[in-house]
């Protein structure tokens, strides 16, 4: 246990997933970010992305965040999100839709960029986990 | 008696018609606390990594934020006030109200001036009947809010109080304080009317401060500690609202519970007094009719004895 990362993933309303873990991986402002045992003391702003956590045993846990921050400390890793979703609670089709949807409106809606992100990056995850 | 036995009866009906909507009402209420205490559980562990975060930023930065700046001499205080969409929870709505007043008071004897924000058709009816004016009214979720309305309530008032810190020339005023009134759930019996300043923030907090010895590390902030908290400290109002919305929930759901169960209690009192009642109307013209036919058999006897 204690060679391990004690990540929690963090939603406004739920605890997505908490445990040990060996590898965290996010994308931040600035581009993708792996977080291993002993990582420096960081606090970055993330994007619409998705995080890889491979944690000590099973699977490893694929979601998408809308936003949010990446906090390490002490080899804790705490991601917080407004909005998180596992990728086995993504909707494919309703994603793929959406993403349509974006594209179409993009140049006349300022939300346009924004919501082909959060899509690509719904697709993105599915497409990882399976 | 004055009051007939058929009406009585038809008394004790309805009371006891409306004792079992209250009881429904009762029980609902409190399988709904449940669920919302599990929810403002739920809601904890962000708030509490989003304050750690905060106040990482707070104390290894000396980064001015225009959310956490103090106006020099501020004219005008927004108050968000939550309260419930539904009545029949006791003083629930009524005693936040009185301490929204009391604040809207306190401020305006500081000079300053109030434009409010509520939550709840309570508050906006309250408002509506005194022909006040309310900035925006937020309705419809009271006993079950969601994230997103707690967002958009966020976002609004972030932005009429940065409109307020930017410049003095915008058209539309900006305000230099953001309060909000709410009630805090401390248990199932007791919940709190609670007034606090949201905005400017004021990040170092005596409930949730760090305890002793557990020092904050030195944090790198990427890609600065100015985006970060560009990005952390709106996420930070928006969930200090959204939990305010989910004690608020539970709290409303609890005084009803409470409410309702003294409604259904009293139901059963005036049940009991009207049964009572009833039965001593019934016993008395019973004894009434005996007491007839024995002086009508009495009178006919002496009647008979005098022929005689």
């Amino acid at each position: 246990m204690t060679d391990a990362l004690q990540v929690e993933l963090v939603a406004a309303d739920r605890v997505v997933w908490s445990g040990g873990a060996t590898m965290v991986i996010a994308r931040t402002v600035d581009g993708d970010v792996g977080v291993l045992r002993g990582h420096a003391p960081v606090l970055s702003a993330l994007t619409d992305a998705v995080v890889e956590i491979t944690p000590e045993e099973g699977t490893e846990v694929i979601a998408t965040v809308d936003g949010g921050f990446l906090s390490v400390a002490n080899d804790r890793v705490s991601i917080l999100s407004e909005h998180v979703l596992l990728a086995h609670e993504i909707d494919l089709s309703k994603a793929e839709v959406e993403l349509e949807e974006a594209r179409r409106l993009l140049g006349t809606n300022d939300d346009a960029e924004k919501r082909i992100r959060r899509a690509e990056a719904r697709i993105r995850a599915v497409e990882k986990a399976s | 008696m004055a009051v007939s036995v058929r009406e009585l009866r038809a008394r004790i009906k309805s009371t006891e018609s409306m004792k079992k909507i209250t009881r429904a009402m009762e029980l609902i209420a409190a399988s709904r606390i449940i669920k919302a205490q599990q929810r403002a559980n739920a809601a904890a562990p962000y708030a509490r990594e989003l304050t750690r975060a905060v106040s990482a930023v707070a104390t290894y930065s000396n980064v001015d934020h225009p959310l956490t700046t103090e106006p020099e001499s501020p004219t005008r205080a927004a108050v968000l006030v939550v309260t419930s969409d539904r009545g029949l929870a006791g003083s629930y709505s009524s005693s936040v109200l009185k301490e929204a007043e009391g604040l809207v008071e306190k401020l305006k004897a500081e000079g300053k001036e109030i434009d409010l924000y509520v939550t709840g058709r309570k508050a906006e009816a309250f408002y509506k009947f005194r022909g006040r004016a309310v900035e925006q009214a937020w309705t419809g979720f009271s006993d079950r809010p969601d994230y997103t309305a707690a967002k958009e309530i966020g976002e609004k008032l972030i932005d009429v109080f940065v409109e307020g810190t930017e410049s003095e020339k915008a058209v539309a005023p900006g305000v230099d304080e953001v309060h909000v009134v709410y009630t805090r759930f401390v248990t199932m019996m007791t919940q709190k009317p609670t007034a606090v300043r949201l905005l400017p923030l004021e990040v170092v907090e005596g409930t949730e401060a760090p305890a002793e010895g557990d020092v904050l590390p030195l944090y790198e902030f990427e890609p600065s500690a100015e985006a970060v908290l560009d990005s952390l400290l709106p996420q930070y109002v928006v969930s200090r609202i959204w939990f305010a919305l989910l004690q608020s929930a539970a709290s409303e759901l609890a005084q009803r519970q409470k409410a309702m169960k003294s409604a259904t209690d009293n139901a059963d009192e005036l049940i009991k007094k009207f049964t009572r009642v009833a039965n001593q109307a019934r016993q008395a013209g019973i004894t009434q009719e005996i007491s007839e036919i024995v002086g009508g058999v009495n009178a006919l006897a002496d009647a008979q004895a005098a022929n005689d």
